[in-house]
């Protein structure tokens, strides 16, 4: 059984046809990174596994996507319990207005966890995980707009995982980030992978040879390729993926 | 040819200069004559007495008190009804013909005459609703009469915060109002209080809203309630100024009147300044 | 863990305030607009007659229909004779309450008066020329009241006289106060316009930021001070001002009321225009200056025309700003609701803005506390802030238009 099984998704943004029967299957502990070219269709198609698009006006969606099985777009699912089961990390760090602990436990108090012994835990053992926490263990109370962007994109990490996720959906995390703090969260994926799955857009294709165990390549709304990195980095079957990887557009 | 140039432009430009410094050295000759004529009549006595004589004599200390008692009611209407609203238009309507509309028509409303407004609270609270003049209807029309200055402001507010933090906040499991109540206003809580300030300020300064269904003319005796008259600095202003029994003493007392309202005013205006500079750093 | 159904409930009740709070705009301008006619429609189905009185002629009598203003001339007696009226030569003769004790003995009338209404009849049958104005308490058996027109909408903004609280015909035209606001507030824009579009010119284009920033919060301090300070310091100061400069009896004059008028509009306008003049893009300036245009040509050859339909509609709401405007005009416009004529008596030139002129909202906020609530005088009002309203809303609704075009 796969974690994630998106079988012949179709989107349209009003007449737009954003994604065309894209069907991707990730197992678990996999990080798989999305590549392709600006409005390629990557971002959407990494909204769809957590319903984000559903937030945007005049959207709609066809297909089937399973989590562990269960399709996240029937009926019966609760779209919020959906979200918390798949986190989601974006482009710039967004950091609410409020102290680092109190980011880090804001997925939970909204998940209804108000308790303060527990929420306490949870929130330590989140940033040891997004290993953020010898550099803030002090200064808890201090606000997360304090930090910088590297520390910053990291305690946006540990708020996603504080909620205990199922996947994680990276949207560009590191793009807006100095080399040193990219450094440091692509060590963070690799080792969040043993307990996560993971999927990643990234505009940088040597991030995505670095981290990713598989790599799906898009372009004009088509999942191109899709197949183990090594492979689509050496000898991609198709000539345009070979094209995009080997930089001749982009 | 270019000297032609040179001397056209010149010459207007003079005249922007001009204009520019006269309409600045206009805003102080008004600071200026309020403060030189008002500040002989401040006293301690100005601000904690109540009118005597014919109001040629004493303070203004029910006025002062009844535009307190003003800027609470018309608050206590205008802001929870224009911040929802204002969460409204940015947050449950979609960028299409109904929040097009609604802002049309919000924006009409911000441009209604205050007359009119007081012909409107005089016709549905004082007498269809048989709130009588009093402190009820004259907040409830001034109340409405901001209500687009704090619809409007939380709006523009509101629209500041970048989408993402709603994107992350629903990524984490929060529902829709979770995001609004627990990311949204607190990011944009200090415009909105820039919003705020302003109205209380246009609401301590409006006169025509407040003949008809609040103000009283001469009322020394303090009885806050919600059915009661209530003295007001603008009409106090007004009543002192047109009544002139006997011009060189009540000149002082409408000086003095004049300086406070627009202290008052003024200092609000300055403070919403304020916080917008301090926090758009 | 799912959120619980008391969660659910909680928000989806805060989600309905947001949902009806968000749509109360739109039903507070519905209600005013409702409760303005609802108070003031009225107007049109009275008779221009003081409250209660009854006016009575001679059953003999062919005269049809009296305007308010015939029956003000016979009152005055400047109309002696019912052929002026195309009535029968007859004089006319006034029979009014004050004639009562003069014709009738104390006994006569009755101990309260209760004869009194058959007295009346028999000296209205006796005399084919009378005229009798009495209340209608007191509207004699057999003799019917004289019916005038109900007041027409025409009448009411074509009407050139306003004497809302005459007798016993009242006089409800509305032309020379609806003149007065456009007169005082056409002033005021002349005298804004220029001013505040170079001062708006000069912040978009010219003011080093340093400059800037004292000058805009200035003018901002300028939009806050309560319009009833501005009238006060009009009345104060610049009242005698006027009366000296131009050698006027007296300076509360329309020209009073658009200087102060020119001066509240004037944050309006240079904040909409800098708006306007800033949002040309920075290629057209380029461009401009590319071809070798230096800046004042740049600014009134590109940016102006650019600006073109911002600074109109600032213009308009800077207008309506003026006409809506109430505290400042009461105290120094003198309040005399005659039309501001071009020429007097002799056919010479007068200067309208020497004259003393009421506008629109003086009127009602000098006039609605002493008009009882529901009579003639109230609806007038009433009506008159309907007027006021649409003029305003109009205004408004085409600087709207106007900027949305833009965008």
């Amino acid at each position: 059984m796969f974690k994630i099984d998106a079988q012949e998704v179709n989107l349209f943004y009003g007449k737009m046809h954003a994604l065309k029967n894209v069907s991707m299957q990730v197992e678990a502990n996999e990080i798989v990174a999305l590549i392709g070219p600006s409005g390629c269709g990557k971002s959407t198609f990494l909204r769809t596994i957590n319903r984000m698009n559903d937030l945007i006006y005049g959207v709609k969606i066809n297909g089937n996507i399973k989590i562990d099985d269960n399709n996240i777009y029937s009926n019966k699912v609760d779209v919020n319990e959906l979200r918390k089961n798949v986190g989601m990390v974006f482009q710039k760090p967004t950091v609410f207005q409020k102290s680092i602990f109190d980011n880090v436990a804001y997925g939970l108090r909204v998940n209804g966890i108000t308790k303060s012994s527990v929420v306490k835990e949870k929130v330590e053992k989140a940033l040891v995980q997004a290993a953020l926490w010898d550099e803030v263990k002090d200064n808890l109370k201090k606000s997360g707009l304090a930090l910088s962007g590297g520390q910053q994109q990291r305690l946006c990490i540990a708020r996603t995982i504080a909620v205990e996720p199922n996947v994680i959906l990276m949207d560009e995390p590191t793009s807006a980030l100095d080399p040193i703090s990219t450094s440091k969260v692509e060590e963070l994926l690799l080792e969040l992978k043993k307990e996560y799955t993971i999927i990643i857009v990234t505009h940088n294709m040597q991030q995505a040879a670095r981290v990713s165990d598989k790599t799906a390549f898009f372009y004009v709304g088509e999942l191109i390729e899709y197949d183990k990195t090594p492979k689509i980095f050496k000898n991609a079957s198709i000539e345009l993926t070979q094209n995009y990887v080997g930089g001749k557009f982009g | 040819m270019a000297f032609k140039k040179k001397f056209f432009q010149g010459f207007a430009f003079s005249i922007f200069y001009l204009f520019s410094f006269l309409v600045f050295a206009l805003v102080f000759a008004i600071l200026g004559v309020l403060l030189y004529k008002g500040i002989p009549a401040m006293s301690w006595e100005f601000i904690t007495k109540a009118p005597e004589d014919g109001m040629t004599k004493g303070g203004i200390f029910p006025a002062i008190v009844g535009t307190l008692a003003l800027i609470a009611g018309a608050s206590l209407v205008a802001f929870p009804i224009g911040i929802l609203a204002g969460i409204f238009m940015n947050e449950y309507t979609y960028d299409n013909w109904v929040r097009k509309f609604i802002r049309m028509i919000t924006n009409n409303l911000a441009g209604i005459p205050s007359i009119v407004f007081g012909l409107f609270g005089m016709s549905l609270f004082v007498n269809t609703l048989e709130f009588g003049v009093s402190l009820l209807a004259g907040s409830l029309t001034l109340g409405i009469l901001v209500l687009p200055i704090v619809i409007r402001t939380t709006e523009e507010s509101l629209k500041f915060i970048p989408l993402d933090f709603r994107l992350t906040s629903y990524a984490l499991g929060a529902t829709k109002w979770q995001t609004i109540q627990k990311v949204v206003l607190p990011a944009a809580f200090p415009n909105i209080i820039t919003g705020l300030i302003l109205s209380i300020s246009r609401i301590s300064g409006e006169t025509a809203p407040i003949m008809f269904t609040v103000a009283a003319y001469f009322l020394p005796k303090i009885n806050l309630a919600w059915n009661e008259q209530v003295m007001a600095l603008p009409y106090h202003l007004y009543v002192v100024s047109t009544s002139g029994i006997d011009p060189e003493s009540t000149s002082r007392i409408a000086f003095g009147t004049a300086l406070v309202l627009t202290l008052i005013v003024l200092i609000l205006n300055l403070l919403a300044n304020w916080i917008r500079k301090s926090m758009s750093k | 863990m799912k959120k619980s159904f008391l969660f659910k409930l909680k928000e989806g009740f805060i989600e309905s305030l947001v949902f009806i709070s968000g749509n109360l705009a739109i039903l507070i301008v519905f209600l005013i607009v409702f409760f303005l006619f609802k108070e003031g429609i009225g107007l049109f189905n009275q008779q221009p007659l003081e409250e209660g009185t009854a006016i009575m002629l001679n059953p003999t009598n062919p005269i049809k229909e009296l305007k308010p203003e015939e029956i003000k001339q016979i009152f005055e007696k400047e109309i002696r004779n019912w052929k002026d009226l195309g009535g029968k030569d007859e004089p006319i003769v006034l029979f009014t309450l004050s004639d009562v004790d003069r014709l009738f003995t104390l006994e006569e009338l009755g101990s309260s008066f209760e004869y009194l209404p058959s007295k009346i009849g028999e000296y209205i049958m006796n005399n084919p020329g009378v005229i009798a104005v009495f209340p209608e308490k007191y509207l004699p058996p057999k003799i019917k009241k004289f019916h005038m027109k109900n007041i027409s909408l025409k009448d009411f903004v074509g009407g050139k006289e306003w004497h809302p609280t005459a007798t016993p015909a009242v006089q409800l035209g509305v032309l020379p106060i609806i003149l007065g606001s456009l007169l005082v507030s056409l002033g005021a824009i002349l005298f804004s316009l220029p001013i505040g579009l170079a001062v708006a010119v000069y912040l978009s284009e010219l003011a080093p930021k340093n400059v800037h920033q004292v000058l805009k919060p200035t003018i901002e301090l300028l939009a806050g001070i309560p319009s009833v300070v501005f009238g006060y310091l009009g009345l104060a100061l610049l009242v005698p001002f006027v009366a000296d400069f131009f050698d006027l009896p007296v300076g509360e004059t329309a020209l009073s009321g658009s200087i102060l008028l020119g001066i509240i509009s004037l944050p309006t306008i240079i904040t909409l225009s800098e708006d306007a003049m800033k949002s040309t893009p920075s290629e057209l300036k380029e461009a401009s200056y590319a071809l070798g245009a230096n800046k004042w040509q740049t600014i009134s050859r590109v940016i102006i025309p650019y600006a073109k339909s911002g600074i109109i509609s600032a213009s308009l709401l800077g207008i309506g700003r003026a006409i809506g405007e109430t505290m400042a005009v009461i105290m120094v416009t003198g309040n005399a609701a005659v039309i501001p004529y071009l020429l007097d008596y002799e056919g010479h030139f007068k200067n309208p803005f020497y004259a003393s002129v009421r506008t629109i909202t003086a009127t009602i906020a000098s006039e609605l506390g002493e008009a009882p609530q529901g009579g003639i005088h109230y609806q007038a009002l009433f009506m008159l802030g309907c007027i006021l309203f649409i003029i305003t809303f109009i205004m408004n609704l085409i600087a709207e238009g106007l900027n949305l075009k833009k965008r």
